[in-house]
């Protein structure tokens, strides 16, 4: 199958890959990137575990196409803490315990992201509707709300 | 909001310990967050071949014929797989812990009993290469008739699901197509009852869904081993029975897991483990073999649909003196770990309750569905949704407080229990008192005195003098060295089928006629009218893959106390 | 359209492990020569916390902090056998393989620090801070790293120690059905409160009360981490999830999370819980096994509760708006139940 060469931005970092057409964003960022943290969860666009950040924007990666991020910039969770210092999304996760297999949080963290870089100071409802397209099937949601509205409030300052 | 009730059993404990007691972060929440715990699916392997098979469209038939001649010549294919290639192609999970027959096939040979079953596997270079060269197989089948349920499944002239079971029950401790239970006499108490109160529940199959799909990835190791990444919620399980299907010694399998996204009972059937490794056995590359979310959700087993019907003797003081269960656990196709759940929803049963007078009967019949596993609560969740739905129509029947009710009849320390052991380190009667005071559901004060630690024992403590029992669906046969499996049970003497018993040729596991059928029983006998088993399954003696010679029959059927047998 | 309130009531108790025992799990556990432990295993972390209760259980029982000990599971080469993850058996049997294989550790960390003290080891004790010491003398001590690194480099001995816990297997009496089933019990009981809407047959769970015992918490935040979500899962059986809609009938089955359903964030409840600990005597530390049982309590209270909001008993689950519009019709009306 004919392969493309496709240029984007990972966490601040150039990539030059080649990817055979019409593969997903997802394949590319786990298989032929090597960035693991995405997640597959169901290929269809249902389950919001695949979640990465294009532009600022939450996508999900099994649904879009890779030659789409051409010239783009995507964030995956393996970017969000810079060196040893977590984000403020991550301290939170884990203040409030609020993963238990963990299979569902990089995509709940990106979700969570994209809502926090353009609403700092988010109510309770809009923390539900940030995170409604993504699925835990573990914690029953309600520390992960918290934890969203922790970091909030942190404002990203209490943990730099 | 949680909080900790510690001034309950107090003296029960030691609340000074060092590390116990202590909300310690979990070892695993710095990998959560930063997206580097490693499930199964997040190790790299150059030139990975992934594995996807051709599933049954039909609920039950007959493979006649099967051409994976074109699938063969597809670009990118590398290897398509039948059932001949699996070294031993049937297998029950609970065969490690030598409980029930082998009676499932890794892939289908001579029929499909459900829709969905996997008939041949392809590997390729990529999923969609695997999907295009399953687009190209041509498989030949002659519909049968089926049946998807559990009563229907156990009617005389039932369609015959699951070869190794022809009358569609698992058979319990050689002797009964039921697991019973008997305490007291229940037909007795419930004619000395006030009231009877009946009902009939019923649990809807249900999907384990965790975000992580099952899967494995098996590769060549160093000296002639495989390494294998998994998502089993059970490693030995998945590995013996990858040993065993497959006839390999243990120690050539590396298998690694451990870090799971989320299981809750789906991922212990050890379904792609040994498929994978048989993908890198007959190819020498890494084979992916991982289920889609349309998979997990339509061909992953689900938690069994299960019914029950309940009937009690109640008195007017709200005493609970008669309880008596009879339970159908499809099982669908195969056996899988349904035996074994209803076991222990028996021991189970009556609920938390101090019931003198219990009985039940408990079938785990095969239908032509997928077949059922374990799911969080396995046993346990569905009977307990019938029993405290019940327990509230006993409640409105007699006009009593329904926190009242359960407080009356709780077990407490010392009780027997209708499995004839006693009760010890209870407390369902404190959590009953702490939920209606944060509730505020007013309970009397003399059941907010009430205690799991006193009351119990003394005459609550004693085994009925008389207990009712019976030899209602004893399996005739039974205890002979012809029962159990029969290598060729579906060979009858003619294939017209008037009069003659349904399965003519098997001297097992055809029921006694004596007993009159329970409620919602109906007495099992042998089909008159049912689709002649020549016509639907005839296995040709030559089959070099046949795997029945090879397995000890008899001795390996066993109740769950089998292991003594060896 | 009315809504109607109802609350319902359930109770329940759940075994233990599985079921007639007969399943043994092993441990194994080391130290490194600076007294940092390695505990191996092969059972199942599937986010019930596995690695991080028997954790806790193995520093507990070495006597020494929970970050000088580390859990590596599952890998069949290095971890000895453990039967799996399910039946609530985690942390009831790993636990006590756990603690057996400590123990057996620490005994010959205590025996090799005795002799670098010069003193019976049965002096001794552990401060879980780092540090042996003699009873009532805490200046004639010596760190565990101290007394690990002794026991290897200079007395030969290995600081190790293996556990395995089986529940011996139970028979079971085909005409009765005697058994041992399992050796402890959880219990819980639940009220819920619901409405629902008498126009569209929607029910909306408004409030959750529980009470779970658990036997000994052994970490509270893992208990309540289970209980929470557990409770959810339960609400998602009771009014949501089905694979099947019209069962037995295969049609319409769901083949992805649009079509097959569960409560999302903005569907829960809040949910108050008071955990109640009557320690198992067999369990490690009286540890029982909250992660299965904390649903089962839902499932009914929730179907008891659309009883006491509208009259209308509904037994196939899951409690579908149709079933509760056909329920409603076929008794001509919603007949609200008296309030507790």
């Amino acid at each position: 199958m004919a392969k493309k060469p496709i240029q984007f931005q990972l966490n601040g970092s150039g990539q030059a890959i080649f990817a055979e057409e019409g593969s997903n964003l997802l394949d590319v960022l786990r298989r032929g990137v090597g960035d693991l943290s995405p997640k597959y969860g169901c290929g269809q666009g249902t389950c919001g575990t695949c979640t990465v950040l294009v532009n600022g924007e939450p996508r999900l990666s099994c649904l879009t196409l890779a030659e789409t991020v051409e010239g783009q910039s995507v964030e995956t969770t393996a970017g969000l803490a810079h060196g040893p210092q977590l984000h403020a999304l991550q301290h939170a996760f884990m203040d409030n315990f609020a993963a238990q297999c963990g299979y569902c949080t990089p995509g709940m963290l990106m979700a969570a992201k994209a809502l926090l870089d353009r609403n700092p100071s988010p109510s309770r409802e809009e923390v539900v509707e940030a995170i409604s397209g993504n699925i835990c099937r573990c914690t029953g949601y309600e520390p992960i709300i918290n934890a969203v509205l922790a970091a909030a409030q942190s404002g990203g300052r209490r943990y730099g | 909001m949680i909080e900790f009730r510690k001034e309950y059993f107090a003296d029960e404990r030691d609340d000074n310990l060092n590390e116990i007691g202590k909300p310690t972060q979990r070892q695993d929440m710095l990998g959560h967050v930063t997206g580097r715990s490693p499930y199964f699916d997040d190790h790299l392997f150059d030139g990975l071949l992934h594995l996807k098979c051709l599933r049954s469209p039909h609920h039950h038939a007959r493979i006649r014929s099967v051409d994976t001649s074109e699938a063969e010549r597809m670009p990118g294919v590398k290897k398509v797989i039948r059932a001949r290639d699996v070294p031993l192609n049937l297998n029950t999970l609970l065969s490690l812990m030598d409980f029930g027959l082998d009676d499932e096939p890794m892939l289908a040979d001579k029929k499909v009993c459900y829709v969905g079953e996997p008939v041949v596997a392809v590997v390729a270079e990529t999923e969609r290469a695997c999907f295009d060269a399953i687009a190209k197989i041509r498989v030949d089948y002659e519909v049968l008739p089926h049946v998807l349920d559990v009563e229907e499944a156990i009617k005389p002239g039932a369609p015959s699901v699951n070869p190794t079971y022809p009358t569609n029950t698992f058979l319990y401790h050689e002797k009964y197509d039921h697991q019973k239970l008997r305490f007291g006499d229940v037909e007795a108490a419930l004619r000395q009852a006030d009231h009877v109160v009946e009902g009939r529940y019923q649990m809807s199959p249900i999907e384990q869904a965790p975000t992580e799909t099952c899967g494995a990835i098996a590769a060549p190791e160093t000296n002639n081993r495989f390494v294998v990444y998994t998502s089993t919620q059970a490693l030995f399980f998945s590995l013996g029975t990858a040993a065993k299907m497959l006839k390999v010694s243990s120690n050539r399998l590396h298998f690694i897991g451990g870090t799971v996204g989320g299981g809750f009972g789906g991922k212990v059937d050890s379904i792609h483990e040994p498929m994978a490794i048989l993908g890198c056995m007959l190819t020498g590359k890494p084979v992916r073999y991982a289920w889609d979310r349309e998979e997990e959700m339509q061909v992953g087993a689900p938690r069994g649909a299960e019914r029950w019907y309940i009937t009690d003797g109640v008195m007017n003081d709200g005493r609970i003196i008669a309880r008596k269960f009879i339970g159908y656990f499809d099982s669908g196709a195969y056996t899988r770990l349904s035996s074994y759940a209803i076991i222990k929803g028996t021991g189970h049963l009556p609920g938390p309750y101090t019931i003198p007078n219990v009985s039940s009967d408990v079938y785990c019949v095969f239908t032509n569905r997928t077949p059922a596993t374990a799911m969080r609560g396995f046993g346990i969740t569905g009977v307990d949704f019938s029993i405290e739905a019940h327990m509230d129509k006993v409640a409105s029947k007699i006009g009593m407080n329904p926190i009242e009710l359960r407080i009356l009849n709780s077990y407490r320390d010392g009780d027997m229990k209708a499995h004839r052991r006693l009760a010890k380190n209870t407390a369902l009667i404190e959590c009953c008192q702490v939920v209606a005071e944060k509730a505020k559901w007013k309970i009397g004060s003399e059941y907010k005195a009430m205690s799991s630690l006193k009351g119990g024992g003394g005459e609550r403590a004693l085994i009925p003098a008389h207990t009712a029992i019976d030899q209602k669906g004893m399996v005739r046969g039974s205890g002979t060295s012809s029962f159990g499996y029969q290598p060729q049970p579906y060979v009858p003497s003619t294939p017209t089928f008037p009069s003659t018993p349904a399965f003519p040729s098997v001297p097992a596991y055809t029921p006694a006629a004596s007993s009159s059928p329970a409620p919602g029983a109906p007495e099992r006998r042998p089909a008159e009218n049912a689709p002649t088993p020549s016509s639907t399954y005839n296995p040709t003696p030559s089959q070099p893959a046949t795997p029945v010679e090879q397995r000890p029959a008899v001795n390996r059927f066993s109740s769950i106390s089998g292991l003594r047998r060896r | 359209m009315t809504l109607h309130r109802g609350r319902g009531f359930a109770s329940i108790n759940y075994p233990i492990g599985m079921n007639l025992g007969g399943d043994p799990s092993q441990a194994l556990v080391h130290s490194n020569p600076d007294g940092k432990f390695m505990v191996a295993l092969s059972s199942i972390d599937l986010g019930q916390g596995m690695k991080s209760v028997t954790r806790q259980i193995a520093a507990e029982t070495l006597g020494i902090p929970v970050e000088d000990v580390y859990v590596d599971t599952a890998d069949s080469d290095t971890g000895p056998h453990c039967m799996g993850s399910f039946a609530s058996r985690g942390t009831h049997r790993v636990g006590n393989a756990v603690i057996a294989a400590a123990r057996e550790a620490r005994s010959v960390m205590m025996e090799a620090a005795a002799q670098e003290l010069e003193v019976n080891p049965d002096d001794l004790v552990t401060d879980g801070k780092g540090n042996i010491h003699v009873k009532g003398a805490p200046s004639k001590s010596i760190t565990t790293a101290a007394a690990c690194g002794a026991a290897q480099f200079k007395q030969g001995r290995t600081v190790s120690g293996r556990g395995i816990f089986l529940v011996p297997l139970s028979d079971v009496d085909p005409d009765t059905g005697e058994m041992t089933p399992v050796t402890c019990f959880a219990h819980a009981a639940m009220v819920v409160d619901i409405d629902v809407d008498d126009e569209t047959g929607e029910v909306t769970v408004i409030e959750m009360n529980s009470a779970y015992e658990v036997g000994r918490a052994l970490n509270p935040r893992l208990v309540e981490q289970q209980l929470i979500g557990g409770a959810w899962m339960g609400m998602s059986h009771a009014l949501w999830e089905t694979t099947e809609p019209y069962y037995p009938d295969r049609i319409h089955g769901p083949v992805d999370f649009n079509e097959y359903l569960m409560p999302g964030p903005g569907d829960i409840a809040p949910h108050h819980i008071s955990v109640l600990e009557r320690p198992a005597p067999d369990g490690p530390f009286g540890g029982k096994g909250p992660g299965e049982m904390c649903a089962n309590p839902v499932l009914p209270a929730v179907a008891n509760a659309v009883f006491n909001a509208v009259g209308v008993r509904i037994d196939e689950l899951p409690i579908t708006p149709e079933k509760v519009l056909r329920g409603i019709a076929a008794i001509g009306g919603p007949q609200p139940q008296p309030k507790w």
